[in-house]
């Protein structure tokens, strides 16, 4: 007969909580600067996906064909390992050895990793999501624009980009709980300041697994549903029209 | 004064214009009839600037419109334009559907901006639907506001685009009184309308459209009670 005898001891794992809160707010750091850079990217590679120039386009698709169809580890795997490799080959080509300069400049630490990678994945599903929402906006408003003198990027950043965000604004909220329940891929590079890493940490010394690992869980639940509340707020205090 | 010169343009390989020759003189009011794909409406946008030509030449004050080096931005300011669909902003309130081009093209500051706008929202009668967005507003009153958008940036011309066509009937009315005060103001129009009640009353000068050409232009007397063309009768014929 099969043997069941794990006690829970919650006491352990709640005592760990202002350890745990402290490793989420690393979690939605990384998640929100990710979230501004992936936008930041996300609208020109949108733009440079109908470009008429076509090397333009060509670096979009395989940014967004990337991004969205290979695992988000593998991404933050290539930076946190494949770059710095590639990097170095390249250089060692020219006779450059950065290391025997006593230069590391191609690492980056696990942090950064993680968030270039998210960063990176967000950039490509957004840029689709704006191509989109750029879709929903209609030309002859860019046309209205163009005829009151707006010259075509205030015409673009005032009257099309707006409604875009509008149009895209749930996709967005739902890119942004993804960033954050992503960031747990960064155990893999050796992260352990956000809440996955501190919670493994704790599971490594005390053995709680179940306990730690639940309440880590309620914590990426919760900062989910805080997340998705406020986008509501935000939307229905920006979006009165 | 516009003066337009033996323009061509076309689509693809559909020419829409075949050599449109036509003066507006400052303080006219030309109304633009005819048919619908005649090439009425892409005159209109030729004019501005916000469609190339392929042939021609189109001068506004002077300016050659599709020169090399000519400023579009700073040729628009002067010429206003009302389309078909009227293209409200619908994420700014009507007061600042207004004053965004005020803004952010002239460079007035807020309060100059805001002053400019009610005083040509009041004239349309919208004064009291400043805070208002576009889509809590009737179709006519949306066209009455694109109306006041482009009079604010006070520019010497105004272009309309059969800005009743998309409209309810009972709709029409309102949007029509607009234009008519602007002309007896004196102002500088080009109207592309269906409204032929409409271009007879108000206009100096009405030119009939067909196939990308001027058939005929003349007083509202003569071209709608003894049109020299078979063309222009026909189409008369068929609209009244």
């Amino acid at each position: 007969m099969l043997n069941i005898n794990y006690t829970f001891h919650w006491n352990q794992a709640f005592q760990a909580l202002p350890q745990m809160i402290d490793g989420a707010l690393i979690t939605l750091q990384i998640a929100v600067l990710s979230m501004i850079i992936g936008i930041a990217i996300g609208v020109p590679l949108a733009l440079a996906k109908q470009s008429s120039i076509a090397p333009l386009r060509w670096f979009a698709n395989v940014w967004i064909e990337v991004a969205r169809n290979t695992p988000a580890l593998f991404q933050v795997y290539m930076i946190y390992f494949g770059i710095p490799a590639v990097l170095q080959l390249v250089a060692g080509l020219f006779g450059i050895d950065f290391r025997a300069l006593g230069i590391n400049i191609f690492y980056l630490d696990s942090y950064w990793a993680v968030l270039v990678g998210i960063a990176f994945n967000n950039a490509g599903y957004l840029a689709e999501t704006f191509r989109g929402g750029l879709r929903a906006v209609p030309a002859t408003q860019t046309r209205a624009a163009r005829s009151l003198g707006f010259g075509a990027f205030d015409a673009f950043r005032l009257i099309v980009l707006p409604q875009m965000f509008r149009a895209v604004f749930h996709p967005m909220t739902n890119q942004m709980v993804w960033a954050i329940l992503m960031t747990s891929v960064g155990i893999f590079v050796g992260l352990n300041i956000d809440l996955t890493g501190v919670t493994q940490e704790l599971n490594a010394r005390t053995f709680r697994t179940f306990e730690f690992f639940a309440l880590a869980a309620a914590i990426y639940y919760v900062i989910a549903k805080i997340v998705t509340g406020g986008a509501r707020l935000i939307a229905w205090r920006l979006f009165r029209y | 004064m516009i003066e337009i010169d033996n323009v061509r343009k076309s689509f693809d390989s559909f020419e829409v214009l075949k050599g449109v020759s036509m003066a507006v003189e400052k303080g006219e009011v030309v109304s633009v009839i005819g048919g619908s794909g005649s090439g009425k409406s892409t005159m209109l946008m030729c004019i501005n600037g916000l469609e190339p030509i392929n042939a021609g030449k189109i001068t506004v004050d002077g300016t050659e419109v599709h020169a090399k080096g000519t400023d579009l931005n700073k040729l628009r300011r002067n010429i206003g334009i009302v389309f078909q669909q009227w293209n409200a902003f619908p994420h700014l309130t009507v007061l600042e559907n207004t004053t965004l081009a005020l803004r952010k093209v002239l460079g007035k500051s807020k309060a100059e901006a805001d002053e400019i706008a009610k005083k040509q929202l009041n004239h349309v009668g919208l004064g009291d639907k400043l805070k208002v967005y576009p889509g809590k507003l009737s179709g006519g009153q949306q066209q009455r506001m694109a109306i006041a958008r482009a009079l604010a940036m006070e520019p010497k011309y105004m272009l309309f685009d059969e800005v009743t066509s998309a409209l309810d009937p009972q709709l029409v009315g309102e949007v029509l009184d607009t234009m008519r005060l602007l002309a007896k103001e004196g102002m500088t129009m080009i109207v592309v309308t269906h409204e032929m009640g409409f271009a007879r009353e108000v206009s100096n000068r009405v030119a009939f459209f067909k196939d990308g050409l001027i058939h005929e232009i003349g007083s509202p007397s003569q071209l709608f009670e003894s049109p020299e063309r078979p063309e222009t009768a026909a189409f008369l014929q068929s609209v009244l």
